[in-house]
């Protein structure tokens, strides 16, 4: 199993570890709860190494980027990130990922983890006729995730004003102890924060004293659990379960970052003529009405008794709102805010309702 | 935490035997594998009981746990905090947090089950 620059101090730590797509990885250290809480009122650390990193540099590299993904790189400024997605020519979705703009024609993307080869390859594929030089550099980063509210001053500690000055979905670069960093004002967790790429070597430092630092602020050690959950209260998509390669970047509710009118790239066609046609399915927030926990990959019903019309396919208790959440995709009809639907939950039906997303979104 | 009164059983639910009653719970060792606990259903009263069936569920934030009834009888009572309170089964699975009672229809079905000393020991092969 692979493992980041962090491993033995997760273990240190008394973390659970859990293979997370052929990583050993910490689930949760001392719950998913307190962890989860700590995010959203204090500050929680995170290891995300397992992350993929790939470099595009070269005279096309910002008409082949423009190519493979459905966001319109050409309004990013330098040290400007957004979210957007690989697309498929069906319109469906390769991966989702950032994109930093780190020059003219320099660009830094950040990938799933499970999906790093499968995404070196797609776009290797469709870079024939693009004057671009592609690298995976996956191995050369570490990747640190300060995040909640407190996480600013822990990352000016460590790297100055810059953190301070930089806004929301903003990078820039700092150096620690003498290496080079990059500062993202990013996150998977709906609240303020930080993430930082680093070379593996000073991984352990910095996560060292980032935990010494945030200490005084109520700083938490977090798994993926908590990850996860606080992605979900956010309603940020987790690839593999809510958006995938059968999933449409517009049916997985992207069309956020889907700018049809910046030109061709991979997939607009399909996905113009779905927008223009109109969806017939949508991915929608729900919550459970009756008691019960829905479940990725539980039947979800229109009536009690009737045919499944889809799965759960991400369902989780949300530690913060105290609710039972979940998203499923729902034909057009049905996606109306206030509709009720069904959830199997093993042997019984329990009732649900959907409602508006995201389920949290934090006070600025 | 090992009792000495209880009995357990090898998926770790334990039953604390009290005359011709029976309290069912999940051991400490469990709780502490589960996690955050969240969710717990309990049966409902005057359910007839196999030794076996599928009695309860636990969920805790990333795993559904199903509770097996180590012994056969009628329920006669559930523990109703969990409802609003499922944290209980972290903070005391062998006390506050039991999860239903029985009226034991065969007793000698006790025989199957482990002392403390025993589960303590395959507690301790478990977990090599």
């Amino acid at each position: 199993m692979k493992k980041t620059p962090l491993n033995e101090e997760h273990r240190n730590l008394g973390a659970k570890m859990v293979d997370f797509g052929g990583w050993d990885m910490p689930v949760q250290y001392s719950g998913v709860l307190e962890e989860h809480i700590a995010v959203r009122k204090k500050v929680g650390l995170f290891d995300v190494s397992h992350m993929g990193e790939f470099t595009v540099k070269g005279p096309d590299a910002l008409a082949f980027v423009q190519h493979v993904t459905c966001n319109d790189v050409s309004k990013l400024a330098y040290k400007q990130i957004h979210y957007s997605a690989f697309t498929y020519p069906e319109g469906t979705i390769v991966d989702d990922l950032l994109v930093y703009r780190q020059d003219e024609n320099e660009f830094f993307l950040v990938v799933n983890a499970a999906n790093i080869d499968k995404d070196f390859d797609w776009i290797t594929s469709q870079s024939s006729g693009f004057d671009v030089e592609l690298k995976n550099v996956s191995d050369s980063y570490a990747q640190l995730a300060i995040q909640g509210p407190e996480a600013v001053k822990i990352v000016e500690t460590l790297f100055g004003k810059v953190a301070v000055e930089m806004h929301y979905y903003w990078f820039d670069y700092g150096t620690y102890e003498g290496s080079p960093c990059i500062l993202s004002r990013t996150g998977y967790t709906g609240e303020d924060g930080f993430e930082v790429y680093c070379p593996p070597s000073i991984a352990v430092a910095l996560w060292r004293r980032s935990l010494e630092l945030g200490r005084p602020y109520g700083i938490l050690p977090c798994g993926l659990a908590a990850r996860d959950t606080l992605r979900l209260e956010s309603k940020m998509c987790l690839y593999g379960n809510d958006i995938d390669q059968t999933t449409t970047v517009l049916e997985g509710g992207l069309g956020w970052v889907c700018k049809l009118d910046k030109g061709d790239f991979i997939g607009a066609d399909i996905l113009r003529q779905q927008k223009e046609e109109g969806l017939e399915r949508k991915l929608i927030g729900f919550e459970m009405a009756d008691r019960g926990i829905a479940r990725h990959g539980y039947p979800v019903y229109l009536e009690p008794g009737g045919e499944a019309v889809g799965t759960v396919t991400s369902g989780s208790f949300a530690p913060f709102l105290e609710k039972n959440i979940g998203l499923t995709y729902l034909p057009i009809e049905k996606a109306k805010i206030g509709t009720e639907i069904y959830i199997g939950i093993r042997k019984k039906t329990a009732k649900a309702v959907v409602v508006k997303t995201p389920f949290y979104k934090r006070q600025k | 935490m090992v009792l000495e009164d209880f009995y357990y059983t090898k998926e770790h639910e334990w039953v604390q035997v009290d005359g011709e009653t029976g309290t069912i719970g999940i051991t400490d060792h469990a709780q502490k594998q589960l996690g955050d606990i969240v969710f717990v259903e309990v049966p409902e009263v005057d359910t007839e009981l196999e030794k076996g069936d599928e009695a309860a569920s636990i969920e805790s934030v990333k795993a559904v746990a199903d509770v097996f009834s180590p012994v056969s009888g009628t329920v006669t009572a559930v523990n109703e905090a969990l409802e609003d309170e499922p944290e209980m089964v972290n903070k005391e699975a062998q006390g506050a947090g039991w999860l239903f009672r029985l009226r034991l229809s065969n007793k000698s079905e006790l025989n199957d089950l482990m002392n403390a000393a025993a589960y303590a020991k395959y507690l301790e092969e478990e977990e090599g």
